[in-house]
């Protein structure tokens, strides 16, 4: 019988254009020798091109900015924060916490969720407003289709202090006066005015100034993916050199048990 | 004294009462109204105790023997699997072994073969039942992503292998197994229209698909059922992992000839 599946052209054949390295010695990265022309880089500068391909001191900066600025609160009782005090408490690896604090980050009321979807919100009401439909009209019918809008809303309190400082970090690079970056406020202007009061959170903040600079939802999702660990990390090195087991213990009646009382007897 | 209500945990599924000794300890442990230690532990099986959890109430027979099935179908995907392949690439270079883990159920997550293609299927069963015609309008005009989501969008018919060229025997194997054990009607619909589903999606069934109707059959939600997927195969993750530690790095492919730079 003749063998015909797609797979056999690929079997121990994997062509790319991404960069690898050599038994010689060489490391390419998007047809660049990292040693040659890429070994001053920051670091922040390496993974902005190893992600997206753009080389940009600039966006480097301003991302770099972002990540102190707005994703390394060392509080272990935010969640993704708290798998890794968790981890310390229960003595297990840093490397364990941190995979699974940034794994946690991809999350729907925080983390990368909302920064990949303010960053499409922001790109698809730019075209709707290019196309002519008013901004009330777009945020009422986001609102209508998915009951929120990434960027606008927080949980636990309204406003989000991370705001002014961000933009005032970003005016001191010369970021901050884009189309995209002044459409994420005049969203946030319209909706305080509406029923909802949802307030701008810097998940659109981030999501406009990087839209300014030409980065994607993809891209500003790739290179946020690690931009948490700067937080999660203190957390899982307190909780390990404090006292094992001493992380917010639960006593059994901070169970608020809900279903029915009534002992069952398992069928033998 | 601080009078503020004193955060809890909300859950109906699990109950305790403490140690007279230590209030941090538990003495009962109730799992939807059953004593785990007291009952469970000598009268239930483990299949029946993961139904339990996932259902909240105990399986019929054959609802045990349909899980019982499925879980051992999926328990070792083998070490061609992706998942398997990531567990055992942290095997061999002496990782961690919950890295192993978290490297199986990461790759064995996703729409290709993983827990999000199982929930994706389960959601086309929600919405198609055994309407072919159905099947056949949500295959060929599969729904939109409507906004950015994380998740990369489907590049295929949930449930089939895009890959495949025809229904494997395990996966025939496992689908006449839960049929004649389950005798559940979305298994035996399945099993009666797998060539026509089969010509829809354009390519063959794959577990994916059977686990998806087995655990549509047994009543779990899409993320229920993403979730079981992700437990039951990592068994198999495990011990080859295990198994490639041992051996090191030298004896596991590195496809030295088969990577290629292009220019």
């Amino acid at each position: 019988m003749p063998v015909h599946s797609k797979l056999e052209t690929f079997e121990d054949n994997w062509r790319t254009s991404m960069g690898g390295w050599s038994p010689e010695g060489k490391v390419v990265l998007r047809g660049r020798d990292v040693f040659q022309e890429l070994k001053s880089n920051s670091w922040m500068e390496y993974l902005l091109f190893a992600t997206t391909g753009k080389e940009s001191p600039k966006i480097a900066r301003l991302m770099e900015g972002m990540w102190v600025i707005c994703t390394s609160f060392p509080d272990p009782r935010i969640w993704n924060n708290r798998v890794s005090a968790l981890a310390g408490t229960a003595r297990s690896t840093g490397a364990l916490a941190a995979a699974a604090s940034v794994a946690v980050t991809e999350a729907t009321i925080y983390g990368l969720k909302p920064i990949k979807g303010a960053t499409d919100f922001l790109y698809r009401a730019d075209k709707r407003l290019n196309d002519g439909e008013a901004l009330e009209q777009i945020v009422q019918s986001e609102l209508k289709q998915f009951r929120s809008v990434y960027g606008y809303g927080r949980p636990l309190v309204s406003g989000d202090e991370r705001v002014e400082p961000m933009m005032e970090f970003a005016r001191s690079i010369d970021c901050g006066e884009g189309r995209f970056i002044k459409l994420a406020f005049a969203v946030a202007e319209y909706l305080s005015k509406s029923r909802l009061k949802y307030q701008i959170n810097i998940a659109a903040v981030c999501a406009g100034l990087l839209a300014d600079e030409g980065l994607t939802p993809m891209d500003f999702y790739h290179m946020a993916t690690l931009a948490f660990t700067a937080g999660a990390m203190p957390c899982f090195i307190d909780a390990l050199n404090q006292q094992e087991g001493c992380f917010f213990p639960l006593r059994t009646s901070r169970l608020n048990y809900t279903g029915g009382e009534q002992v069952k007897h398992w069928r033998v | 004294m601080n009078d503020k209500p004193i955060e809890k945990i909300t859950t109906k599924i699990w109950r305790e009462t403490p140690e007279i000794d230590n209030p941090f300890a538990a003495a009962d442990c109730y799992c939807c109204g059953y004593d785990v230690y007291g009952d469970l532990l000598k009268n239930a099986s483990y299949i029946d105790y993961l139904y339990l959890l996932f259902r909240q109430v105990p399986p019929t027979p054959e609802q045990s023997a349909l899980l019982e099935g499925l879980a051992i179908a999926l328990t070792n995907p083998g070490p061609r699997d992706h998942s398997v392949r990531a567990a055992m690439s942290a095997g061999v270079g002496g990782s961690t072994h919950a890295s192993a883990l978290i490297a199986a159920l990461t790759v064995g997550a996703g729409n290709l073969g993983g827990a999000r293609e199982v929930f994706h299927a389960l959601a086309y069963w929600q919405q198609c039942q055994n309407r072919l015609a159905d099947w056949q309008q949500l295959i060929t005009d599969p729904p939109q992503l409507e906004r950015e989501d994380v998740w990369p969008p489907m590049e295929h018919a949930p449930g089939f292998d895009p890959n495949g060229v025809s229904c494997p025997t395990p996966v025939r194997k496992t689908l006449e197994h839960l049929v004649a054990v389950g005798k559940t009607t979305s298994l035996t619909w399945l099993h009666q229209h797998r060539l026509e589903l089969e010509g829809f999606a354009g390519c063959p069934l794959a577990f994916s698909g059977v686990a998806a109707a087995a655990l549509y059959d047994l009543a779990f939600l899409p993320e229920e059922a993403e979730m079981m997927f992700l437990l039951l195969r990592l068994p198999g993750a495990a011990i080859h992992s295990l198994e490639q530690e041992k051996l090191g790095w030298r004896k596991y492919p590195f496809f030295a000839d088969g990577f290629k730079l292009n220019p």
